[in-house]
């Protein structure tokens, strides 16, 4: 019996530390990624210049009561550009107006990409300090969120969205609603 | 001797410790509210480097996020105040050290559990020698080999 012991509990304490390991391995979330505390929680306000027409302000309280997507970039932001066919994409759909955050940039150098690249977004604001980027708790562009008519995020995508991503995560969610 | 002189102007550098701080920013007027700043910008994580404290980093957002703390501080937030608001935006993640919570509770406890399981089986372990030790009428000498 104790002979047993001697080797079944050990091993079973390894065993168990082993699983306790594997399961922390598989539910950890993608390395580097924190899963954002604000998706379920009303969106930050903001009010910031506006990018597109100088001495105008877009504010979150001229989208309250409808469906929209507020994309964080920069022109500093390599994979910004990745993303941004998708975003040209979803306007296309014209299903939610998409406000672009213009992060931690020099104002010119955002109205170049736009000129350059197309502008996907609705309205563009500019937070050249990055605070209302650290109120949506954004740690690196791009990111996204969608916010419903009530105010409140109810999904965020961290890093390039995708058309796929839009698709799956994103339109159902609006297209639920409006149904 | 010569060759200590030379050494001198690098021992100094060495020794100018606010020398090597990333922060630029001037030091709060209120010594009370630098001392907070400092201990508070030293337990926050940097979010896009996530190995060092916004103390520590030297980027952007790290910078913006010590003006936070600053900004906080001068509005006469408590520090607990200010680690909530970091932690509603960016998670329990953004602390070095966790909070006390039932989701941490056995990160907490895990050290004291694991010495009081390694006090029970070392003290099972002994108290079995020591019953075998009662039971066999050699003593420890006619073992020792000569």
């Amino acid at each position: 019996m104790s002979k047993i012991n001697r080797f079944v509990l050990p091993l079973a304490g390894f065993a168990l530390l082993v699983v306790l390991l594997a399961v922390g391995l598989k539910q950890a979330p993608e390395k580097g990624i924190i899963i954002s505390p604000l998706v379920g929680k009303p969106a930050p306000g903001f009010e910031l210049p506006d990018l597109l027409q100088p001495g105008n302000k877009v504010a979150s309280s001229q989208y309250q009561g409808q469906w929209y997507l507020v994309n964080v970039w920069g022109s500093w932001c390599v994979a910004c550009r990745v993303e941004h066919e998708a975003l040209l994409q979803i306007k296309a759909q014209s299903r939610v107006p998409i406000i672009g955050i213009d992060w931690n940039d020099a104002d010119d150098a955002g109205l170049e990409w736009l000129s350059k690249l197309g502008n996907p977004y609705t309205r563009v604001a500019s937070d050249s300090e990055g605070r209302t980027a650290i109120a949506y708790g954004v740690t690196a562009a791009p990111e996204s969120f969608l916010i419903n008519p009530d105010g409140v995020i109810v999904k965020k995508q961290t890093g390039v969205m995708t058309p796929e991503s839009w698709q799956r995560d994103f339109l159902p969610l609006v297209a639920g609603a409006a149904r | 001797m010569r060759r200590l002189r030379a050494c001198l102007p690098v021992l100094a550098l060495c020794a100018s410790f606010a020398a090597w701080a990333v922060d630029p920013s001037p030091p709060m007027a209120d010594p009370s509210l630098q001392e907070r700043y400092l201990t508070l910008t030293h337990e926050l994580r940097c979010v896009q480097c996530q190995n060092e404290t916004i103390a520590d980093s030297p980027v952007e957002i790290a910078a913006q996020l010590r003006r936070e703390v600053r900004e906080s501080l001068l509005a006469g937030k408590s520090d607990d105040e200010i680690r909530e608001a970091m932690v509603s935006r960016y998670s329990e993640f953004i602390l070095f050290k966790p909070r006390w919570s039932a989701r941490t509770a056995l990160l907490w406890l895990a050290p004291g559990l694991m010495l009081l399981a390694g006090l029970i089986i070392g003290w099972r372990v002994l108290s079995r020698r020591q019953q075998l030790l009662a039971s066999d009428p050699s003593t420890v000498d006619e073992e020792t080999p000569v």
